[in-house]
């Protein structure tokens, strides 16, 4: 091995990269695309969701219980509507998430002391959005009952009652609940899975298909300084952008930084040289530019982006499903990007996922070693 | 003097099939320090085969293959210090330029920066590339490519040339620089194996080897190979090449007929005795040829009758 030699390699990819514009804009663009993306674009906080409103009661009462709701973040109440089909109207055409009906008989009831019903229609297309929006408003009316009860039964002579036992939510690691901040730190997953296995898929398959890998292997440069030569450049040029996705998530999204900077960079390193010893190993077996980048794609990219915990809890998934994010290095490493943003852990606490993630980082990078030879086939 | 050295290229028994075909069968030869060696054949005759196979990047079944003394099949990888190959197709990076290529090859071979440049200058100058050496290579014409192959491939001096036909669809200009700059390499005391598809270009070689369906048919100096052929080669001019070939067909003595333009070229065991009854058979119809004489045999006539003879004898 001559590191002069894997030198020499790698100052010639880094030409090829800087003169290619295709690769020039994944390298640029796309960690900054992405970032921005799905900081802003991928919201699953629910804020603000439209209701219609159709008060048949039309009492003081009734516009109390109104109140109640549009008090609350989550409803913006958008029309108050005059009959039934107005209201219906609402939800197929997507003006409004949820239509409430307010009974005629609504404050008369309150008044008997007797139980009455307000129904609520939910837009179930989403069914996440579903739930939790009858979470929200089954959690607005049971407060306003309650208070109704203790209002009915002081004006009854009762002693003024207390609800026995509140739970007292304190959120902690992303305090505000802000989706962004669950979701951000995943993204620098997505970026280094893009170059570390989808440009560099690209490195030994293009040698063969422009047929300039058949006078490279006639010289005396061997297999491995053409591999480090090679990877190099992808390497430096991953940890880059890893730095860029951090300092936007921090400064621009406000995503929360509790650990620390080291730790960040060591375990990104590792993802590094796993997704880049994938993206060799798979432009070594593929021998074709196009075949390489779409296995590239498959394996790596759309496992980072569905079955790592970036987006979709793993907990949530399938039995199955679970068992094979196990053998998805991304899983790893969006946990551990989640717990150095949010929580702060120490490096000597991330053990649990730095080891699996270590164990992938040398048996690909032997695979990928091994995979390549001088010869033609 | 020249067998007293060692062979800079020593190939003996080497063979290499894929499947279903026998590429390269048991060829043996050598070539020698300050010789230009050509491999000539048609397409698929196995000589890509050979040149991969020598350049240490396509292992052989079996035989072996010596280059400036290290054992190829053993050691590809020190083999490769000594040899420059330039594949049949352009092999050099076209979104580098001219400059950045050479400097490459250089590189990955080790030569100091003290000797790539004058080397280099020295190079592209022979190649009347000079004023290039800013351009992308994948802007260059086809004969400037191949020029700047052989400019990389002779920066780190090296003993043994490998050229997987160099010439092949190359303007006749950049193909008399090409040779050109063979030739002053001799001086360096190279050994150059070259392959080929054009005839008149291995009479340029010292030595050169016919090879057939991965048969090394013949190996020597054209010289030679032409003075050592029994035949005779004539030449029938004529208007209709194909009727006269036609009233030819079954005649006593013939070896081969090939329809080559405006001429009939034949090979005939004795041109003498043959020229008579050759001219009666044509003249059965009037006009069917202009004249009828004989020629030097080229290495094109001795290799299609050795193929043809081959042929039928396997046939």
């Amino acid at each position: 091995m001559s590191g002069r030699r894997v030198m020499v390699v790698a100052r010639k990819e880094l030409v090829q990269i800087l003169r290619d514009p295709q690769s020039l804009m994944i390298v640029i663009l796309m960690p900054v695309i992405l970032v921005v993306l799905f900081g802003y674009g991928v919201n699953i906080d629910l804020k603000g969701l439209p209701v219609f409103v159709f008060d048949r009661d039309g009492t003081q009462q009734s516009q109390d219980l109104l109140k109640h709701l549009q008090a609350s973040q989550y409803f913006h109440v958008q029309r108050v509507v005059d009959n039934y089909d107005a209201l219906t109207r609402g939800l197929d055409n997507g003006s409004a998430k949820m239509g409430i009906v307010i009974p005629w008989n609504f404050s008369q009831r309150l008044r008997a002391g007797g139980p009455v019903q307000v129904q609520a229609l939910v837009d179930a297309t989403d069914d996440n959005t579903a739930n939790i929006l009858t979470g929200y408003v089954q959690g607005v009316v049971q407060a306003y009952s309650a208070q109704v009860q203790s209002q009915w039964l002081s004006a009854h002579g009762a002693p003024l009652q207390f609800a026995p036992i509140a739970v007292e939510t304190r959120t902690w690691y992303n305090e505000d609940l802000e989706s962004s901040a669950f979701i951000i730190p995943g993204v620098l997953a997505l970026v280094m899975s893009v170059i570390g296995a989808f440009l560099t898929s690209l490195t030994i398959a293009r040698e063969w298909e422009r047929g300039t890998m058949e006078q490279l292997i006639s010289t005396p440069v061997s297999a491995g300084e053409i591999m480090l030569g090679k990877l190099l450049p992808y390497f430096v040029l991953g940890m880059v952008d890893t730095v860029v996705c951090a300092l936007i998530a921090i400064y621009w999204f406000r995503v929360p930084f509790r650990g620390s900077f080291l730790t960040l960079m060591g375990s990104s390193a590792m993802f590094m040289v796993v997704v880049l010893s994938m993206g060799f190993f798979i432009s070594v077996l593929a021998k074709g530019q196009f075949a390489a980048s779409q296995i590239a794609l498959i394996t790596t990219f759309l496992p980072a982006f569905l079955l790592s915990g970036f987006l979709f809890a793993i907990e949530q998934m399938p039995l199955p499903l679970q068992w094979i994010t196990h053998v998805i290095p991304a899983r790893y490493y969006v946990l551990v990007l989640k717990k150095i943003f949010l929580k702060g852990t120490p490096a000597a606490l991330l053990y649990a996922d730095l080891v699996p993630l270590a164990i992938f980082a040398l048996v690909l990078g032997i695979l990928a070693t091994r995979s390549f030879h001088k010869r033609l086939t | 003097m020249k067998d007293a050295l060692p062979a800079a290229i020593e190939v003996k028994g080497l063979t290499r099939s894929f499947p279903g075909v026998l590429a390269v069968d048991a060829i043996s030869f050598d070539v020698h320090a300050g010789e230009i060696f050509g491999l000539v054949g048609p397409d698929g005759a196995g000589k890509t085969t050979t040149l991969r196979m020598l350049a240490g990047i396509l292992p052989p079944e079996s035989g072996s293959m010596t280059l400036a003394g290290v054992d190829v099949v053993r050691d590809p990888e020190r083999a490769k210090h000594a040899l420059s190959y330039m594949p049949q197709r352009f092999g050099l990076y076209e979104d580098l330029t001219v400059e950045e290529n050479i400097r490459f090859y250089a590189d990955l071979f080790g030569v100091r920066r003290a000797d790539r440049e004058p080397r280099s200058l020295q190079l592209l100058q022979a190649a009347g590339m000079s004023e290039f050496r800013t351009r992308l290579a994948g802007r260059l014409s086809g004969g400037m490519k191949q020029k700047l192959g052989l400019v990389c491939a002779l920066i780190h001096h090296p003993k043994v040339i490998l050229l997987d036909e160099p010439t092949t669809g190359v303007d006749p200009v950049s193909r008399r620089d090409f040779w050109r700059i063979l030739y002053e390499l001799l001086a360096e005391g190279v050994a150059i194996l070259l392959s080929t598809a054009y005839l008149d270009e291995a009479e340029r070689c010292h030595r050169v080897g016919l090879l057939h369906q991965g048969n090394l048919l013949f190996c020597d100096t054209p010289a030679n190979l032409k003075a050592g052929m029994p035949k005779a080669v004539l030449v029938i001019a004529s208007r209709d090449t194909r009727n006269a070939r036609k009233l030819l067909i079954g005649a006593q003595g013939i070896s081969s007929m090939v329809i080559h333009g405006d001429d009939l070229r034949l090979v005939v065991d004795d041109a003498h005795t043959r020229m008579g009854p050759l001219k009666a058979r044509l003249d059965a119809v009037p006009g069917s040829y202009d004249s009828m004489m004989q020629v030097e045999p080229t290495i094109e006539d001795l290799f299609v009758d050795a193929v043809g003879a081959r042929d039928v004898a396997h046939g």
